[in-house]
């Protein structure tokens, strides 16, 4: 008989996500991962600032808050500290492509063993959405209302194109949870870069097209749709690192 | 221990790794690099970990990082880039996290200069960074000071879970004297609020300053200016230097103390009844003394390589019962012995 449980590397809190957001699914993701892998016990996660601040509440494993985008640097001092553990950051886009672009360049650059969880939503969600370092060109923020200028707002980073043009990361892959199909294959990836660092591969970032429909004011089905329509042909999914390969 | 000439900033990173410190981050930056350099070369070979950060807000944070674990760890740095670490330090008191941060300052503001300063005194002293905070403030005045303070740092961090900053001017960061080493200190188990891992045995451990509840954010202040008072009672440090009968006091710290000292030689030749009071803690400030001296002697002197920074300190722990005259050099200049009698001898007219 198979049993449809919430993974023991969830607590019981209640997460706070507005409803539609595809935070709820990454979690559980990671969580099911920790529980398949065994990690949970020897795992210490890194939450950012931005919507998912208060994910140390939610992981059963123990945690560290880092200041806004530093993440990356505080998983390499426990990782030094720690290289028997697991270590990962979850980390959104205004987080890791903006304020905290240097630390997670250089953790890539470092080759560290750790493992990034990078949720690319194009919106700042915690602050009421404003625009982000990813957020697609004409899209309307509360900081671009008219929609963002390449002229005078400039263009999209893919974060995972320009981390593949460093020799540290083991693993990059970009992936997306708006389908049954991409959910099981954003479980692989992220699988994958968990068992990369229990293989002292080195650094392994998964990034996940997140939707925000509060923010970007579409119901929960029309955001998911947005990821196919908009998102996507932005930041194409795939593996852009592999050291396996 | 037998005596071994080193640099104070070399002091520091012997002094670290005999308090048990397997753990530096850095950053590159005069005039403080020669600690850097130290561990670089020490830390591989004592199974411990020098790396060098991409800034010196990584590096700050790779030690936030350690310190969550519960092992000493240190950094670093001088003023511009201490400026830096602020935001990582600041977090550190509000997850109550211990740690040595170690600026050899320098003169500022801005790019400043890079010989020796003390006008990070207010930025050290009043909480560096945002948010109600202390961090303890240990000012050495000798290399051997360099070592036993970054030492007792150590201690100081893990009795109070906070951070602590070894406040050294560039002058004691690059001048060589003589030091006995203190004994080395055997590596403790991680404490038992360290994010280690639950190993599925316990409730998972937060290392964490985010308290969204007003009432629960207040009470955690409360509590941790309650220990800042124990602090305060406890662990103030200072010296004094002719101060029996004494009429003047002089107060100095750091390398500008030993020019005082000089200086109260030879007035003390002229006939003119001086002493010094030394703050060895900068933060807890030792008002106890001070206010003592206030009842007894005419007038104060402060010298400082600041504007005047200390002594507003000065005039808070005597109560502006006293004048408190002052002696002041910036930039990187630094007062000759023969500058301050002067100040001394003006003081008594």
């Amino acid at each position: 008989m198979v049993v449809f449980e919430k993974p023991k590397a969830l607590t019981d809190t209640v997460l706070h996500y507005c409803p539609g957001c595809t935070h709820g699914i990454i979690h559980r993701l990671v969580a099911e991962v920790m529980d398949e892998l065994g990690i949970e016990g020897k795992t210490v996660g890194v939450a950012p600032v931005g919507c998912s601040v208060l994910a140390y509440n939610y992981f059963a494993c123990d945690m560290v808050e880092a200041a806004h985008g530093r993440a990356p640097a505080v998983a390499t001092g426990i990782k030094r500290s720690l290289p028997e553990n697991v270590v990962f950051t979850y980390q959104g886009d205004g987080d890791l492509a903006s304020i905290g672009m240097c630390e997670t360049v250089h953790a890539a650059a470092r080759g560290e063993n750790i493992t990034v969880i990078f949720i690319n939503n194009a919106i700042y969600g915690m602050t009421g959405g404003q625009m982000a370092p990813t957020s697609l060109i004409g899209q309307v923020t509360q900081t671009s209302p008219y929609g963002r200028s390449a002229e005078t707002q400039g263009y999209p980073i893919r974060v995972c194109e320009m981390l593949a043009t460093l020799d540290g990361p083991a693993y990059l892959e970009r992936v997306t949870v708006n389908n049954v199909k991409n959910v099981r294959n954003a479980k692989k990836a992220i699988k994958k870069a968990f068992q990369n660092q229990l293989d002292g591969k080195g650094f392994s970032l998964v990034e996940v097209l997140s939707s925000c429909p509060t923010n970007w004011g579409m119901t929960p089905q029309k955001a998911l749709e947005w990821i196919d329509e908009k998102m996507i042909p932005q930041y194409p999914l795939g593996v852009y690192k592999d050291k396996e390969v | 221990m037998e005596k071994v000439l080193m640099k104070g900033n070399e002091a520091i990173a012997e002094a670290a790794i005999l308090a048990g410190c397997r753990h530096y981050f850095g950053y590159p930056i005069t005039p403080q690099t020669e600690v850097a350099a130290y561990m670089a070369k020490r830390m591989p070979k004592i199974d411990g970990v020098f790396l060098q950060a991409e800034s010196e807000i990584a590096a700050i944070n790779m030690v936030y990082g350690v310190a969550a674990t519960g092992k000493r760890c240190m950094t670093s740095s001088s003023s511009p880039g201490i400026a830096l670490k602020c935001e990582g330090i600041s977090y550190l008191a509000g997850a109550d996290l211990p740690a040595l941060i170690v600026n050899v300052q320098r003169g500022g503001p801005g790019l400043g200069g890079i010989q020796p300063s003390q006008s990070d005194y207010f930025l050290a002293t009043r909480g560096p960074g945002h948010g109600d905070f202390h961090v303890i403030v240990l000012a050495p005045a000798a290399v051997q000071e360099m070592a036993d303070l970054t030492y007792k740092g150590f201690d100081l961090a893990e009795k109070y879970r906070m951070p602590v900053m070894l406040l050294a001017d560039g002058t004691m960061g690059q001048m060589m004297e003589p030091v006995s080493l203190p004994e080395p200190q055997e590596i403790k188990e991680a404490p038992e609020w360290a994010t280690v891992g639950t190993k599925c045995q316990r409730k998972h451990n937060i290392a964490n300053s985010l308290y969204l509840s007003p009432a629960e954010l207040e009470q955690l202040n409360f509590q941790r200016f309650e220990r800042y008072a124990e602090i305060e009672k406890n662990e103030c440090l200072w010296e004094e230097y002719l101060m029996d009968d004494a009429e003047y006091c002089v107060v100095s710290c750091g390398i500008t103390a030993r020019v005082a000292k000089n200086a109260i030689a030879e007035a003390r030749a002229k006939g003119i009844k001086v002493g010094l009071i030394r703050p060895i803690t900068l933060w807890p400030f030792p008002k106890a003394p001070l206010a003592a001296a206030a009842d007894k002697v005419k007038s104060f002197l402060t010298v400082e390589l600041s504007m005047g920074q200390m002594r507003e300190d000065v005039l808070l722990a005597t109560e502006c019962k006293k004048p408190v005259f002052a002696c002041n050099r910036v930039g990187g200049m630094i007062p000759a012995p023969e500058e301050v009698l002067a100040a001394i001898e003006k003081m008594t007219k």
